[in-house]
């Protein structure tokens, strides 16, 4: 298959492009979850606050899978090109409808009820989206170049998470905290719609894919590819290798880089969500470009080397680095200033009925690394409220680290990047070349997105669930112990990867 | 090569199990007995989505594993 260097390049950008919008659709529902819920789900209403964590859950873990299915169906039956401009405008339309939906304040329970339903619809665009494009672009490519084609699609959902920050953050910057919080949050809700037409527009002039084209024209399509992916052994055997041997570690390790990384500085370590913010933003920028570079040499190497080297290196150095992580902002291996410590009383009015006793202490240490701990003592009437017999007080604690430990963080997320750039830059190449033309869209859907959907999605639910009870049982190092659960399915990830899965590029014109 | 992948079979046979075990006794009751809301979706996504995924793919790949369906000439 010779095609032109510059139709590719077209190809490549036209496909990346929707799916980054895509991503970048999910990811500011995320990242405007707090504004969301207090405009759609109350958290004193408690069914409101139900479908909030069912609008969380279900969208991230439980829809996609069944989008993969749906629209792999039809991306198998009646081409690649048709199906993912469905995704791409489902998507498109339910984020924009998002940021048209009447607050609960104006029309009761029918709003949290229209955001969840929107938000199922993304989680089922997003679960069709990936396979399509993986698939769009791997049947365009040339074998010596797959790995490296489909390696941009694998940089869109980072890309995505940077253009969803960076429209927030210019947004928020146009606008007073008022109105932002008044009506400005919608707007990069607003915005998905003239990205999706820019991107609809674009697909649209792109060809169906030559591979699926020879297919439906030598009569070789599926009659029905979900039955014959799933319910015939000699395809769904590569099913469950491809969940198993690689997308669920695939997926834990991708969350656990990306996100668990950002939660576990601003919960445990308390870093300045500022702070977090502009580390995370700046290892993210340095490690995208490795998605490309390990998409390369997977076309050089093979893929199961670089994905199973990436596993073995997250499993091995995991826990030295969030440990090296958490002593940055170790108070204890650090000498306060105690000339420079301050304490400022103050009277806060809140909810408009209760008034509340605030202490903010600022503490200095040697290091330039500064804490400030605000405690909320709550009160009713003018007397304290007591909780368990003892005082209601809400403590929290914002630690400035020094530029000398952001340098070190910066670099120790970095490096998980790196590890999530080994695992999943070479993966749609790998994903497509295990699956016949008939049933691949369906076939590498699936796994792809319970692997990253389930497995990794579930990561921080999982995570904060063994950090509690460790902390509550006392362990000495409580902080570590949700690793495990990305450690544990990596492991046994990589055993099966290794003696399973072979190191060999399939054709892909059958 | 292809003994060692048909032995491992009883392993992942074992793994599912094992999973399916601790997943209900020290995931799911514990959340389900929490009374809190987050934590009833939390446990029926662990014991109705996770979990059956885990065990119910472990024990087909174990399966397949023992039949000799992932040895090198099938691959």
């Amino acid at each position: 298959m010779s095609t032109q260097k510059s139709s590719l390049t077209r190809i490549i950008g036209a496909s990346s492009l929707g799916t980054m919008i895509e991503w970048y659709d999910f990811y500011i529902f995320g990242s405007l979850a707090t504004i969301i819920s207090t405009k759609f789900f109350p958290q004193d209403n408690p069914t409101a606050a139900f479908l909030s964590t069912l609008a969380t859950f279900a969208a991230g873990f439980v829809v996609r899978p069944f989008g993969a299915l749906f629209f792999g169906r039809l991306g198998d039956l009646i081409g690649r090109k048709y199906t993912f401009m469905v995704t791409l405008l489902l998507m498109g339309g339910a984020t924009f409808l998002i940021g048209c939906v009447p607050s609960y304040e104006s029309i009761g329970f029918m709003a949290p009820l229209l955001v969840l339903l929107l938000r199922l619809l993304q989680g089922l665009a997003l679960g069709g989206e990936y396979g399509g494009a993986a698939t769009y672009v791997a049947e365009h490519a040339p074998l010596n170049k797959r790995g490296f084609m489909t390696s941009w699609i694998q940089t869109t959902a980072t890309i995505g998470l940077f253009v969803s920050l960076l429209v927030i953050m210019g947004t928020r910057s146009f606008l007073s905290t008022e109105e932002f919080n008044d009506w400005g949050w919608r707007v990069p809700f607003w915005v998905s719609i003239l990205l999706v037409v820019l991107s609809y527009f674009i697909r649209k002039k792109m060809e169906e894919s030559p591979v699926f084209e020879k297919a439906k024209a030598e009569g070789k399509t599926a009659k029905n590819p979900i039955k014959e992916s799933f319910g015939k052994k000699q395809n769904f055997k590569f099913v469950l290798l491809a969940l198993f041997g690689a997308t669920m570690g695939q997926g834990v390790v991708w969350y656990t880089g990306q996100f668990y990384a950002m939660s576990f500085m601003e919960k445990t370590m308390h870093v300045d969500k500022e702070q977090v913010d502009s580390l995370l933003f700046i290892a993210l920028l340095c490690g995208t470009p490795f998605f490309i570079v390990f998409g390369w040499l997977s076309d050089k190497i093979g893929r199961k080397w670089i994905m199973m080297a990436g596993m073995l290196l997250a499993i091995l150095c995991y826990r030295p680095i969030y440990e090296s992580m958490y002593q940055c902002t170790n108070l204890s291996n650090k000498t306060e200033l105690l000339s420079k410590q301050s304490t400022q009383a103050s009277v806060q009015v809140s909810k408009g009925k209760n008034t509340d006793s605030v202490y903010v202490i600022k503490r200095t240490f040697s290091d330039g690394t500064s804490v400030s701990t605000t405690k909320i003592l709550t009160l009713k009437k003018g007397n304290e409220v007591l909780k368990n017999d003892s005082i209601k007080t809400e403590i929290r604690e914002t630690v400035h680290i020094n530029q000398k430990d952001k340098n070190w963080l910066i670099f120790l997320v970095f490096i998980q990047v790196l590890f999530v750039t080994m695992v999943y830059g070479p993966i749609a190449a790998f994903l497509v070349e295990l699956f016949p033309t008939k049933i691949r869209y369906t076939s590498m859907s699936l796994p792809y997105h319970i692997g990253n959907g389930v497995f990794g999605g579930l990561l921080p639910a999982v995570a904060t669930y063994l950090v509690g009870n460790a902390k509550d049982a006392g362990h000495p190092q409580w902080y570590l112990q949700g690793l495990w659960y990305p450690i544990g399915v990596a492991a046994v990830c990589l055993l099966i990867g290794v003696l399973y899965i072979r190191n060999k590029a399939r054709t892909i014109d059958e | 090569m292809n003994k060692i992948k048909r032995i491992l079979g009883l392993f992942w046979l074992f793994l599912a199990v094992i999973v399916g075990y601790y997943g209900i006794t020290s995931l799911g009751i514990p959340k389900f007995s929490s009374g809190k809301q987050d934590d009833l979706v939390f446990a029926i996504i662990i014991c109705f989505v996770l979990l059956p995924i885990i065990v119910i793919g472990l024990l087909i790949f174990g399966k397949y594993s023992i039949q000799g369906e992932y040895d090198d000439d099938k691959n």
